[in-house]
């Protein structure tokens, strides 16, 4: 494995029993890369992003994270990267400033830090008026590019998104992928799985899981093109066709 | 550290902020030492009764005069014949009637024995016999005054005393008790909800994925429990020594530390609960039915330990609630000291190690 990869995975494999959730996948993503992690409902990629974020033991298989062996340093993967989970993860009953304090506070960042850290953060996401107001009085979108900005506040190397855009308009989404690409740009490397085929088109690489497996990767112009398809969503529903297993 | 101090504060943003729920915490120790003390009671007072009264003469009018005067007895009505019984318990106010036959007294002194007919409403069966015990008890007063200075060779005379509770009240039975439930509802129920409530909107998994040890979110998510329940232990004890004259009759001391034991083996039970399920529901019903309602059933608060059925005996024994009232018993109304109550004390601190391991385990491993 080489160390200018930001992930690195060989067949990295999930049993649960009988049920094999991610069959021996082999994959790299590298540094300051933008990695769409695509796949029908139940084809394994969000037991394979647990696996990697440390919150789902593997079966069997190698993978370095940040340059840290899972299995070995867990510890140090931990400190470098961030999650932002599917379900929206901000404290509802918590203002959106005790909200950044709590996220920074566990992830050992001085009190100063903290401070400097909400007022850039407050005025990157034009929050400064809202900064006291508890985070359920904000609107779903902004709840989103919130929980994205908490999840870099220890500025990881990697950030993993688990569909981060689901249920937001499409106005919003796009705002949303501006911070990736600023996230991006910065060297930060992001790992990000979605359901929106045009969302799969901004990203530098994309992989598609079918029923465990890694069917296709590559860039979305090289996947367009293999497949001889118009659009991502073409690409994508050829694959997805062939799967076996019920969701 | 640091992380902790923040992840503490946190939990008490949670718990301040849902001012419903933390007025349900304070107030219902108060609400339940108030209905337990001064509104339930299994004690029998002012009971309703009726005399049919066919003799009328000096001995049965003495007699009604002495039932009357006691604490235990208010006389209703008079009934006119013996077709007016039924009616009488029917109409659900009176739980005893006192038979009189005619000539009582005549065939008293003429025979040196006469009747007297106890008529209980027995659907409420402890109450029926406590009633008739009582009456019997006033009729043999009677009987013995008027025995008077007649020699007899033989005689046994009972003398009782009520040890520890000479007033035979009720709150020094249910004291513990109350301190027992309240614990248990607020360390068992409201730990594992508050962690399933982070399991259900997708926080624990942030925090899992973060540097911070399980076993310190574990830890964290307790302390403002504790802290709670000390608070409540307090504000019963102020409230039973002040309002309910209940005296702290052993050390204060090995109460409150006691009570700190049993508050960690709450939050234990609680931790586990919250290990083997998902929703917050479930982590309610579970607290409810599995954990509360053996607190009521077989700590002995409510229904004596000794006489249940064998198997339910031994079952009661792993109820740590159990344990915990027969310690707060021993100390708080007896006044024994930690010699005499070490067992117990072991016994519940091995059960709190015990859940305590298991639970964190368990918490680790499902996060795997």
């Amino acid at each position: 494995m080489k160390e200018n990869f930001a992930i690195s995975v060989r067949e990295l494999t999930k049993r649960f029993n009988d049920f094999t959730a991610v069959n021996a996948i082999t994959f790299d993503v590298k540094q300051g890369e933008i990695f769409g992690f695509l796949g029908a409902n139940g084809a394994g990629k969000t037991t394979a992003m647990r696996m990697l974020c440390g919150l789902s033991f593997p079966t069997s298989g190698q993978a370095m994270v940040a340059g840290y062996d899972l299995y070995q340093d867990a510890e140090k993967i931990k400190k470098s990267i961030g999650y932002m989970s599917q379900k929206f993860s901000l404290y509802e009953d918590l203002t959106i400033r005790e909200n950044i304090r709590f996220y920074g506070g566990i992830y050992g960042l001085s009190d100063h830090e903290i401070k400097t850290k909400t007022e850039t953060l407050v005025h990157q996401l034009h929050l400064e008026e809202q900064v006291n107001k508890l985070v359920k009085s904000l609107p779903l979108g902004w709840k989103q590019k919130l929980s994205f900005s908490v999840a870099m506040i220890h500025q990881p190397k990697i950030v993993f998104l688990d569909e981060p855009t689901g249920g937001v308009d499409p106005v919003t989404r796009r705002e949303f992928w501006t911070l990736i690409y600023e996230a991006a740009s910065k060297g930060t490397t992001v790992f990000v799985t979605t359901h929106y085929m045009d969302e799969a088109e901004y990203c530098d690489r994309v992989s598609i899981m079918v029923d465990g497996r890694i069917d296709a990767l590559d860039t979305p112009l090289e996947l367009k093109r293999k497949f001889n398809a118009p659009s991502m969503e073409e690409v994508f529903v050829q694959l997805a066709r062939k799967a076996k297993r019920a969701e | 550290m640091k992380q902790f101090l923040f992840f503490i504060q946190k939990e008490f943003y949670h718990l301040l902020r849902d001012k419903r729920t933390l007025f349900i915490l304070f107030g219902m120790p108060v609400v339940q030492i108030v209905i337990f003390g001064f509104a339930l009671t299994n004690e029998v007072k002012n009971s309703r009764i009726a005399i049919l009264d066919q003799s009328k003469d000096e001995a049965t009018a003495s007699i009604i005069q002495q039932l009357e005067a006691s604490q235990y007895f208010d006389i209703e009505k008079n009934l006119q014949s013996e077709a007016d019984i039924e009616p009488a318990f029917r109409e659900g106010k009176i739980k005893l009637v006192v038979v009189f036959p005619s000539q009582f007294q005549s065939t008293l002194l003429h025979t040196n024995s006469s009747p007297i007919q106890l008529i209980a409403d027995a659907t409420d069966p402890n109450v029926a016999n406590t009633l008739t015990n009582y009456a019997s008890a006033i009729i043999l007063d009677y009987q013995n005054n008027i025995r008077g200075n007649q020699d007899f060779p033989y005689t046994i005379q009972t003398e009782m005393r009520m040890l520890y509770n000479p007033q035979m009240k009720g709150s020094y039975n249910f004291v513990p008790g109350v301190m027992a439930m309240v614990l248990m509802l607020v360390c068992a129920m409201m730990t594992s909800i508050s962690i399933v409530r982070e399991k259900e909107i997708g926080t624990m998994e942030v925090i899992l994925v973060s540097p911070m040890v399980p076993l310190r979110v574990v830890i964290a998510k307790m302390v403002p429990y504790l802290l709670l329940s000390m608070i409540n232990i307090g504000s019963i004890l102020v409230l039973s020594v002040f309002a309910l004259d209940v005296p702290i009759q052993g050390s204060l001391l090995l109460l409150v530390f006691e009570c700190f034991l049993f508050t960690i083996t709450s939050l234990a039970l609680g931790l586990f609960i919250s290990s083997i399920t998902n929703s917050q529901q479930t982590a309610m019903l579970i607290s409810l039915m599995g954990m509360f309602l053996p607190t009521i059933m077989f700590s002995g608060f409510m229904f004596p330990v000794e006489n249940m059925p064998l198997p339910l005996q031994v079952i009661s024994n792993i109820v740590p609630a159990k344990w915990f009232y027969y310690i707060v018993k021993a100390v708080m109304i007896k006044g024994l000291g930690f010699f005499s109550i070490w067992k117990e004390t072991l016994i519940l601190a091995g059960m709190t190690t015990m859940l305590m391991l298991i639970s964190i385990k368990k918490f680790k491993t499902r996060l795997e």
